[in-house]
């Protein structure tokens, strides 16, 4: 009897760690109202707090540009790096082989990842570096008052009527071909999508590559824009509908063995993918790759995963570290003795 | 050699100058002209190893092309019983292997110089003012080593063994350094030790002594250490407790990484086969930095080596490095620039573009090794200074001191314990109840920071590169920007005193006063002794170490009438610096002695110069 029950206790609801999501919050955010970006800010509030993520031990770090300034505007309580125009990967590179046992979260955008930090951007791949990449992609410079970048598509139309007649980079091809383990697209506007997909992110060792498609309202959010609310509504696409079993709540789901791939992830926990394209394997690279051509080639906007692979090795794994984080190894493991260096005197004489 | 000297040629050594008669013991140089590629270069250490284990000093200088094989490359020892390691201007015994540059070579040498060469050559026919010494080389090769394809190297060692019979030098000492030089294998010694008694055979049998140069055994040489100033630095880092080193190749900073990998994966590995550091080869210099920096923030000891392209590339994260307070260790062996330069050649050229690495107000620590002594001492402390200061650390070389072999005193295990610098624990911060990253509590303009991963809520701050307040936040606000920029100027301040200072070589209450750095030492040490002798010139002389300068720099110049800055560019890089530092009135005092050509600073250049600027 509802009269009967005890009340709940007081105060906000809290995740598995008792931090109430507020702990997961940022500072105000800057960017302009409606921005795409602060959806997804949003959205990895969510899932840090959903997936119980120690705020302390996150890592985030981002390049320049608007995307670039988001890490400000979420998860204040964890460390935050805003480094150098387009190179990012090679920052985080550095921080995570410091402390490889960090979760360490890179938030850059179309400009910042695929013109000035293409170098960096394609070796971090290939090095399969743990981390989570995210692409805030909204085809437009909005710091320096909309220019193209060079993820826009080919006839897209800037406001003041410029048509782009250079085609894409399409970063999630990219990414599968050169290396990344977990590689998807998502729409800063799916909160359901968006959130399933960073939740098996943070599950994930290894690159995760998430282009996520965020209109710029100011610069790139009219008719003729191919990154706009409107035409991503229209043109969006879903491989497959994910859902996202995270590795501490022990749910039994039914799912049907034919039209649903369950991928256990490195923590133990699943990434449940419902296929909607009944051929799509998400697990095979080439298949992948030819299937982003192909949409590509119909003008088709995929979303949803398109390649999880959790066999691979990770960068950190392949250097075959210790356990405890460089950073803090304490002298008498990293100063060699006095005997050593004597010994290496006598060699030399 | 040939290619710098060739119109001074025919001019007279000092040594060479000596009557034929007289015996001239332990103080020549010897010039080895060979192709790149041809494996001259265990046959050159062997030689220069003999002399060393004679107890002579003795140094190598390797003058070799950017290219792999077939350009023609230059070795020159030279011993030096006074223990002078400058390069020699003057080549007194050249040993002509290469046809190309044959004639040349022997045209570059002095009066009354020395030359062996293969026969079918026939130098002879350019100098009448040499002594010739022709060796059948192929001839005698052939006799000693039956399998053809390895007559291209043991031919080396026959010219070896030619010079060491010349010179009496003692064939147990060459040896010995062929027993170390090829280790455990025994078929390759053998070859190799037949090649040089067949040599040395062949001078005794068919060769006359016709010139004065010879080496005796002294006892100069006991319990030293020889080594190239790369390694020093590679092993100055490893005892640094360095853990995370991102580089991209380049000459001639390639063995500084090489050496530090080699010394990590012997020294640095776990009893379960774990890594206690991690390498990576980056995809460019510009990646390289990036994980120096993003390592230094995470709290690791991080290490890049690089030269002068390399530097170019780094600019624009050195600033970060600087504003956003980051610490990191460039080595920097410098090359001649501008520009791709001649990748195989020393200077000193990199100085003032390092000191302002970036855009912006931006200043560097730059420390300046003079020694291989130095570059393992440079190499350790390079990262106590970086993570107490808080900012990338330079460490400026160059490829004379990086790339060649060196005697030294054997190097001395660190005396202090690491010093991280100014880092908050979870703990510190549950006492103090938070913390303000980028504010100056202790006075020395240096803030407290966190590492990621610190266990506290208030442990998190927001690092950029953008303008920001003493509590890390963003700001565009004009006194809170000007705030942080006058507090890096007193942390600049701060380094003066924290940096090595300079070291008064040489104190005679001259009027006159000498400043260098690096390198430059030796040609300077060398000349102010032919000039004491030569002209009863004295001068002091002071070598600063690190920028920015220590204050008794700006008290020797004002202590002296004049000051002679001597280096290594062309545009007199360190007075400008200096000119930056002193007070007006001191300006004037300066005046410079430079030395650009690519090649090692040599005694005689800084002597001749300071013959006609004090008109001695």
């Amino acid at each position: 009897m509802a009269t009967a029950t005890a009340p709940p206790p007081a105060g906000p609801k809290v995740n598995r760690l008792g931090l109430p999501v507020l702990e997961y919050r940022g500072s105000k955010t800057t960017l302009c109202a409606g921005c795409g970006h602060n959806a997804i800010s949003e959205r990895i509030i969510d899932a840090m707090y959903e997936m119980g993520v120690q705020p302390e031990r996150l890592m985030k770090l981002s390049g320049i540009g608007c995307s670039s300034k988001s890490p400000a505007y979420f998860m204040s309580r964890s460390h935050s790096f805003n480094s150098v125009h387009g190179r990012m990967p090679s920052v985080s590179t550095g921080a995570i082989l410091g402390n490889h046992t960090m979760l360490a979260l890179g938030v850059s955008g179309d400009g910042d990842t695929a013109s000035i930090g293409m170098g960096q951007f394609v070796h971090l791949l290939r090095r399969n570096l743990p981390m989570i990449y995210i692409i805030e992609d909204n085809g437009v410079y909005g710091l320096t008052k909309g220019q193209f970048s060079a993820t826009a598509d080919i006839g897209s139309k800037l406001k003041t009527g410029v048509i782009n007649d250079l085609p894409p980079i399409d970063t999630c091809s990219l990414a599968i071909q050169l290396g990344a383990t977990f590689v998807g697209r998502s729409f800063s506007g799916d909160k359901k999508q968006l959130l399933a997909m960073l939740k098996a992110a943070i599950a994930h060792k290894g690159t995760v590559m998430l282009d996520v498609i965020s209109p710029c309202v100011t610069f790139n959010d009219h008719e003729g824009s191919t990154k706009s609310y409107k035409y991503m509504q229209e043109h969006d696409e879903p491989i497959n509908e994910l859902g996202f079993v995270p590795s501490f709540e022990d749910i039994e789901v039914e799912y049907d063995h034919g039209t649903t791939l369950d991928v256990r992830m490195h923590d133990g926990s699943s990434l449940r993918l419902r296929k909607i394209r009944e051929d799509y394997d998400p697990t095979d690279k080439i298949e992948s790759v030819k299937t982003l051509m192909e949409a590509h080639e119909k003008g088709e906007v995929l979303t949803g995963v398109f390649y999880v692979n959790t066999e691979k090795p990770s960068f950190t794994d392949l250097l075959n570290l210790v356990d405890q984080p460089l950073s803090t190894l304490p002298e008498s493991v990293i100063r060699p003795s006095k005997e050593v260096l004597d010994k290496v005197m006598a060699s030399l004489q | 050699m040939a290619i710098g000297d060739l119109a001074l040629g025919q001019e007279q050594s000092t040594t060479a100058l000596a009557d034929a008669a007289k015996r001239v013991v332990n103080d020549f140089s010897i010039q080895v002209a060979t192709v790149n590629g041809s494996g001259s270069q265990s046959a050159n250490s062997v030689l220069l190893k003999s002399i060393f284990g004679m107890g002579v000093p003795v140094s190598g200088k390797n003058l070799f092309p950017s290219n792999i094989a077939g350009l023609p490359t230059w070795y020159t020892i030279r011993a030096s019983k006074d223990g002078y390691v400058a390069r020699k201007k003057y080549i007194d015994i050249l040993i002509a292997m290469n046809p190309e540059t044959a004639r040349e070579d022997i045209l570059a040498l002095p009066s009354h110089g020395v030359a062996i060469y293969d026969e079918s050559l026939n130098l002879k026919q350019y100098r009448d003012d040499v002594v010739c010494y022709p060796v059948p080389f192929d001839k005698i090769t052939a006799a000693v080593c039956p399998e053809a394809k390895l007559r291209k190297l043991v031919r080396n060692m026959v010219y070896v063994g030619v010079a060491a019979r010349l010179l009496d030098i003692d064939m147990n000492c060459v040896e010995a350094a062929l027993k170390k030089q090829f280790a455990k294998k025994q078929k390759a010694l053998d070859l190799n030790f037949g090649a040089v008694k067949a040599g040395a055979d062949y001078f005794a049998e068919k060769l006359t002594k016709q010139d004065p140069f010879f080496i005796e055994h002294m006892n100069a040489t006991s319990g030293k250490i020889v080594i190239d100033g790369n390694s020093a630095s590679g092993l100055g880092a490893v005892f640094a407790g360095v853990t995370v080193v991102a580089w991209y190749p380049i000459t001639p900073s390639t063995s500084v990484v090489e050496a530090t990998i080699e010394y990590l994966r012997k020294f640095r590995v776990t009893e379960d086969g774990k890594a206690t550091f991690a390498v990576v080869q980056a995809e460019d210099e510009l990646a390289a930095i990036g994980m120096v920096l993003g390592a230094g923030w995470a709290g690791a000891r991080s290490m890049t080596a690089t030269s002068g392209p390399g530097i170019s590339l780094m600019a624009e994260f050195s600033g970060l490095g600087y504003f956003a307070e980051i610490p990191g260790v460039i080595f920097d062996v410098q090359r001649t620039g501008p520009s791709t330069g001649m990748p195989t050649r020393t200077s000193q050229a990199d100085l003032l573009f390092t000191a302002f690495l970036s855009h912006g107000d931006t200043k560097q620590v730059i420390l300046l090794p003079g020694s291989v002594k130095e570059c393992f001492e440079f190499g350790y402390a390079a990262f106590d200074l970086a993570e107490r200061l808080q900012t990338p650390v330079f460490v400026l070389s160059d490829l004379d001191l990086g790339m060649n072999n060196w005697m030294s005193d054997p190097f001395i295990y660190p005396d202090k314990p690491l010093d991280r610098g100014k880092v908050l624990t979870a703990e510190d911060l549950t006492k103090l109840g938070g913390f303000a990253r980028y504010k100056d509590v202790d006075g020395d303009a240096i803030g407290y920071r966190t590492l990621p991963g610190t266990d506290h809520p208030k442990a998190a701050y927001f690092t950029r590169g953008s303008g920001h307040n003493e509590s890390a936040g963003y700001t565009e606000k004009p006194d809170e920007y000007v705030a942080v920029m006058e507090r890096l100027a007193r942390k600049f301040d701060t380094a003066r005193g924290l940096v090595p200072a300079p070291i008064l070589e040489r104190s005679n209450s001259s009027k006159i006063g000498i400043i260098a750095y690096g390198t430059s030492h030796y040609a300077i040490a060398e000349s102010l002794d032919d000039l004491k002798k030569a002209y009863d010139f004295d001068a002091d002389y002071l070598r600063v170490r690190a920028y920015p300068f220590n204050d008794e720099v700006a008290e020797f110049v004002a202590a002296h009438d004049r000051i002679y800055v001597v280096e290594q560019d062309r545009d007199a890089q360190l007075a400008s610096l200096l000119k930056l530092d002193l007070p007006a009135d001191q300006v004037t005092k300066l005046r410079s002695i430079l030395h650009y050509n690519g090649l090692p600073m040599d005694a005689q250049s800084v002597t001749d110069e300071l013959v006609t600027k004090e008109g001695l």
